[in-house]
């Protein structure tokens, strides 16, 4: 079946499989930023924003997001520059897998929310886990970029 | 998963017909149906038939079919009504990830044992209106045999006086190892267990006591050994049958103990 | 120190973050055939017969293996020195598959679809065998799991397959009997550690192609690329020099990605078709088919004497390593030699144990590499024992621990697999991160009482521990460094990046060495054929051994533009200077910049290129050490335990990147806080992993974790590169024991196995018949 939407800011489209889920459509058109990492909706890991709400690409399927807009780390650079050097200056990219989904979370996050406390920021990304750093030094750089102005 | 054909129906009338085909099942979020190895003649994909509404007027809440938990979470009616208990429920389910995707239908259809909505939704006495089989209470709905049909809406009467809902998990994304809803509907004690870890139950023992007695005294402890007897528990892979009985205790206890306050 | 003990951001920290192609999978050209695996159903059985042609008949197929078309070489898939202490026991694929996920054949298609319908196609008629599930009942079980004539060991650990002994071993020093004799408090305990899984965020993956010439090339998700290179001809029958492996950027590994997974299967593809292929592992496949620390069970004995000195210390071991051998040896043995020195001053020491085969996941190797089972173990005793003598757990532990200046026989007895090295602590800050940790997590206060806050009880306990810098005499690190026109450095190193940021730390110790900033250096790694050997990412050796090896290839870089530089200039060697812009004259009468030189030497004056190589095969490997405390609030109610703030004070040495060194630690904290507490492993009667996604096997997540306070103690370890020792995996080691001890603090009820769960918790309280009152 064809489908199309809007991919960071660019119309596509594409013919999928109707079973297909948005996670292999999306590397099919040659992103690679989405990783994967559990197939069950588990780990943010895959995460890519619909209509800026973050969801998880491995577990959501491709016929869904037909006239949607899909925003991976590449549409939004300016943020994920600026986040990306917090998170970089505070060594929380470690083996980095985890890093673009968490990134779009946080991003989207900071466009939703006002001034969260820790505790709602950890409510918000607690689906995306990494299993590196330990989580803290991610805390210290996004509390950093909630700071930043928008 | 294997789709053979993906649908997006106009209208209840055609998405019915599509769904009676061999074979056929609605797409709520699809996160669910993601997990097991499904095949499908057909997909019918709800997303076109304005399902997705969480309104109100004098006696009640309705909730579309179509609704995330994320729509519930954030929704201004479900976070006032019923002392914002629906939000609270759905907010404390796995990540915005998630809940930004499953839908209040796929929650409901897929009667999962370890489910915290449908845990809630039993204490508040909801209404399931399906397509073909008309209005009935969540009860009826989840002793029934599966049929096909699509569900369109849950509605709950503003005759809740006094709510509350906990579950108790292993880390921040986990399931419940246990979850209870107590509720004051109409001036009746409602008290429902969820992830024994087999679908949630209203405990009626427990429920004709509280319902019987005019003092609250006490009546907590005793309500939550009537309850953790009466129903029954299981062993899994997150908890056994011993430690879910203990925690029904529990969470019997905070739960009446809240509501009766 | 102006390049190292520096936060500086990691070089390809940016890349990644913004989804940049650099994992296996990334690399993998569009046309590769996928692979997938069909694993066994059973825990033990014999494959009697085997049907493919269905399979090979499918379209899209390109290749069907199973053990009947592929090379028979028996190896140990454990990246580890040479000869290996690890059994070799294992074929490409065997008539025999061992536990339920073990190999059984593969195929390679066009696409995924058609390789996973391939998979239904094959037809297997196996003979189920009795499988040994519970490895306290391994040894002498009449099922022999591994009774094929070809498994053996290299060299004496103990090896007896046919009683489902994976390797054995026993040391002991001073006289055990007189010493418990003299003691006049003495406990003993039992403990259990589960098969926690590595769980990194990328799974297994590994890509092969045949290249231009005809060489085999493996890109994979490895620790140890040059191991991988060594192993996969051995399986494969090739000669080495016909395989290259390139280690990409790497998910995550934390031990996980130490042996090999998947590279036989898709080197053997490519051979066999011509075609790039490649096997990216699910989630489950992780879980059930890759490895898992392995489960121990422990048994410790201490005594002290009346005035709190520790005298004597028993330590038994049984180690699971499931169906295959991977490490079975060498990580029961740190169990004991990266525990046992911290209380240098007992008079008597024995330790040794069994590993055993069982029909489970094989276990491999894991940060902490038994350093964490085995702490678990003696730091709860420690806390036992200080009890029963009446002493504060901490002055306990401060009275009988190693210091600076000290040694333990520990060391020159047991190495990892063979005999170990003697060494004196030349940096040993634990009294100070004793203290430090003290005072940071409020011990003195917190420890007094028992603190409750309505249904809720907190406590606090700790725990110290140590691990090693490597492997001193086996395992080595190499670097070469070049010099480019204009004046900038290539290093080419082996050892692997696999996230912990080596490419950056050790760029700082070459630019710290050369007294220029880290932008100056590019660093490339790791390739067999492209950078220098190295064992790779494992034994917290980067930073020590690589780091060492860096070092000394840019020491001698600097010798070499010294030299360069005082020919251009006329001058003797020795009268030339570098200062990390020019050579000078050590008179200061003239001065070249290192960019007209190098612009010089590569295109007008004298042209040649300036290229050198460092190695470093550490003589000792220095402990880094810590001390930890978690303060930890149980509801009484639940059961549940929250982790209310875990404090670690740690001696690294220097730390060369203090953020990043941060992050090992915090890293490193978590995963054994999930060891701890969250990541419980269940399995059918039959075998059946059922924690085998996400949804069941829970590791932390960031709610979990409320609060780390990470400290260094100023240190300077006098061999290490710039002062500095490991800090990869001495932070996974204390959180079992100090949270079990917090516990115990809280509620007086002692957990000797691990995870400790909500479940645990209540049960025992009401078995207590805890009365909050
Ligand atoms: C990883 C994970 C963790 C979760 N954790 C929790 C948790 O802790 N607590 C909790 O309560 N829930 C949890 N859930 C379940 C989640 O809340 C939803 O209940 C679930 O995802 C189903 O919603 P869906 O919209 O994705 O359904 P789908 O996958 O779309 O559908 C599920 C089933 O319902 C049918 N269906 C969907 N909509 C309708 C309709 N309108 N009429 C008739 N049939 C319909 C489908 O055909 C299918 O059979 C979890 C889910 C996942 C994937
Ligand atoms: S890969 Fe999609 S949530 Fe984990
Ligand atoms: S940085 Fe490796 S999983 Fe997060």
């Amino acid at each position: 079946m064809n489908i199309s939407f809007r991919i960071n800011g660019t119309n596509k489209n594409v013919d999928i499989k109707p079973g297909e889920l948005l996670y292999d459509v999306l590397k099919s058109i040659g992103i690679s930023s989405v990783k994967k990492a559990c197939e069950t909706s588990s780990c943010g890991v895959c995460t890519v924003l619909l209509d800026g709400r973050p969801i998880a690409s491995c577990s959501y399927l491709a016929a869904k997001a037909h006239g949607h807009e899909i925003t991976t780390i590449e549409g939004v650079s300016r943020e994920a520059e600026i986040l990306g050097s917090l998170m970089n200056s505070e060594g929380a990219i470690q083996c980095g897998f985890c890093t673009p989904g968490f990134m779009l979370t946080v991003i989207a996050m900071k466009r939703e929310l006002q001034n969260p406390d820790e505790q709602a920021i950890k409510n918000y990304l607690v689906s995306n886990l990494c299993r590196c750093s330990g989580y803290e030094g991610q805390l210290r750089a996004v509390k950093l970029y909630m700071e930043v102005p928008q | 998963m294997d789709i053979r054909e993906y649908c997006r129906p106009k209208s209840i009338e055609e998405a019915y017909e599509l769904l009676c085909s061999e074979g056929a099942a609605i797409i709520g979020g699809g996160a669910f149906l993601n997990l097991g190895d499904r095949q499908l003649s057909k997909a019918v994909d709800i997303g076109d038939l304005d399902l997705s509404f969480i309104k109100e007027d004098e006696s009640r809440v309705e909730i579309g079919a179509a609704s995330t938990l994320r729509d519930i979470e954030l929704n201004d009616i479900t976070r006032q009504a019923f002392e914002g208990v629906l939000s609270k429920t759905a907010a404390s389910i796995m990540g915005v990830q998630l809940r930004n995707v499953a839908t209040l239908g796929g929650t409901i259809y897929g009667k999962y044992g370890f489910s915290d909505m449908i845990t809630t939704l039993l204490a508040l006495n909801a209404q399931v209106e399906l397509y073909k089989a008309g209005a009935m209470s969540l009860e009826s709905y989840l002793n029934r045999e599966h049929e096909k049909d699509i569900i369109l809406k849950v509605s709950i009467e503003k005759e809740v006086t006094k709510v509350f809902y906990e579950g108790v998990r292993k880390t921040g994304t986990d399931f419940s190892m246990l979850n209870a809803a107590a509720a004051m509907v109409d001036g009746e004690f409602r008290l429902c267990i969820g992830s024994r870890p087999g679908r949630a139950k209203l405990a009626k023992g427990a429920m004709n006591f509280l319902n019987g007695i005019d003092s609250a005294k006490g009546s907590a402890g005793i309500a939550a050994i009537l309850a953790s007897e009466e129903l029954t528990f299981g062993t899994d892979a997150r908890a056994s049958d011993t430690y879910r009985k203990e925690l029904c205790k529990t969470l019997v206890r905070h739960c009446v103990t809240e509501v009766l306050e | 120190m102006k390049e190292v003990n520096k936060s500086i951001p990691k070089k390809e920290g940016l890349g990644l973050s913004f989804g940049k192609p650099a994992y296996t999978d990334d690399l993998a050209p569009r046309d590769s055939l996928i692979v997938k695996v069909l694993r066994s159903p059973f825990a033990f059985a014999r494959i009697k017969d085997i049907r493919t042609e269905a399979a090979e008949k499918l379209e899209g197929i390109k290749c069907v293996l199973t053990y009947r078309n592929v090379p028979r070489n028996i190896v140990t898939r454990a990246g580890q020195g040479y000869p290996e202490p690890s059994p070799h026991d294992k074929f490409i694929f065997d008539k025999y598959v061992r536990y339920i996920g073990d190999e059984v054949a593969a195929v390679a298609a066009e696409n995924e679809a058609a390789a996973l319908e391939a998979l239904k196609l094959i037809e297997v008629d196996y003979e189920i065998l009795e499988p040994v599930l519970d490895y306290e009942k391994a040894v002498d079980h009449p099922s022999v799991i591994h009774p094929e004539k070809e498994a053996h060991e290299m060299f004496p650990i103990g090896y007896k397959p046919e009683r489902n002994i994976a390797a054995e071993y026993h040391m002991s020093f001073g006289d055990m009997e007189e010493a418990l004799d003299k003691c006049e408090y003495v406990v003993t305990e039992r403990y259990y550690t589960q098969a926690q899984n590595h769980t990194a965020m990328e799974t297994h993956t590994s890509l092969a192609y045949v290249d231009l010439q005809g060489r085999l090339t493996i890109v994979s998700s490895t620790q140890t690329p040059f191991h991988a290179r060594r192993i996969a001809a051995e399986a494969l029958g090739l000669p080495i020099e016909q395989i290259r492996v390139i280690k990409p950027r790497i998910g995550g590994g934390y031990g996980g990605k130490q042996s090999l997974h998947g590279e036989f299967i898709t080197a053997l593809t490519a051979l066999r078709t011509g075609r790039p292929a490649k096997l990216v592992y699910t989630r489950e496949e992780v879980f059930e088919a890759s490895y898992t620390r392995h489960p121990m069970r422990i048994d410790v004995t201490i005594g002290a004497d009346r005035d709190a000195n520790i005298k004597a210390i028993d330590m038994k071991v049984l180690s699971n390593t499931g169906a295959y051998g991977e490490h079975a040896l060498t990580v029961f043995m740190v169990a004991g030699s990266k525990t046992l020195p911290l209380y240098n001053k007992a008079e008597a020491v024995s330790f040794g144990g069994t590993v055993v085969y069982t029909n489970t996941t094989p276990a491999g190797a894991f940060r902490g590499y038994g350093a964490i089972q085995g702490n678990f173990a003696l730091e709860s005793t420690i806390d036992i024992l200080a009890e029963n003598i009446g002493i504060d757990p901490m002055e306990f532990r401060t009275r009988n621990m190693i210091k600076e200046g000290e040694s333990s026989p520990v060391f020159r007895i047991m190495g990892e697999g063979t005999e170990g090295v003697d060494m004196v602590m030349e940096s040993c800050k634990l009294d100070y991160c004793m203290k430090r940790a003290m005072e940071l997590s409020g011990w003195k206060d917190k420890s007094k009482r028992r603190r409750q806050n309505g249904k809720k009880i907190k406590g606090i306990g700790g725990a110290i521990a140590m691990q090693g810098s490597g492997i001193p005499c086996i395992d080595m690190g190499s670097a070469v460094l070049k010099l480019n026109d204009g004046g900038f450095f290539n290093l080419m190193i082996g050892a692997t990046d696999i996230g912990t940021g080596s490419d950056t730390i050790l760029a700082q110790i070459a630019a710290e060495t050369l007294g220029v900033s880290t932008d100056k250096i590019a660093v490339y790694s790791s390739d067999t054929d492209l950078t220098p050997f190295d064992c790779g990412a494992y034994a917290s050796s980067t930073t020590y051994v690589s780091g060492n090896a860096v070092q000394k290839a840019a020491m001698k870089m600097k010798a070499q533009i010294e030299a360069a530089a005082a020919d251009r200039l006329g001058l003797l060697t020795e009268e030339s200077e570098f200062d990390g812009e020019a050579i000078w004259a050590k008179d200061r009468s003239k001065s070249i910049s290192l960019k007209e030189l190098s612009t010089e030497l590569y295109y007008s004056y004298k042209q040649k290129q300036l290229l050198v190589c460092g190695s470093y095969c550490g003589e000792i490997s220095p402990p880094p050490f810590m001390a930890g405390f978690a303060e930890i609030e149980i509801d009484i109610e639940t059961g549940k335990i929250d982790l209310v703030d875990y404090t670690a004070v740690v001696d690294c040495g220097v730390t060369i990147n203090p953020k990043l060194a941060l992050i090992q630690v915090e890293g490193g904290l978590v995963q054994g806080i999930g060891m701890t507490l969250y990541e419980d492993v269940k399995r059918t009667e039959e075998g059946r992993l059922l924690t085998n996604d996400f949804i069941k096997y829970k590791i932390p997540t960031r709610k979990e974790i409320n609060k780390l306070t990470v400290e260094f103690a100023e240190s300077y370890e006098p061999t290490g590169p710039h002062g500095a020792k490991s800090v990869g995996e001495i932070g996974i080691d204390t959180p079992p024991a100090a949270i079990a001890n917090a516990i115990y603090n809280a509620v007086g009820v002692r957990f000797t196995k691990l995870p400790i769960t909500p479940e645990d918790v209540l049960l025992a309280l009401k078995k207590k018949a805890f009365d909050m009152d």
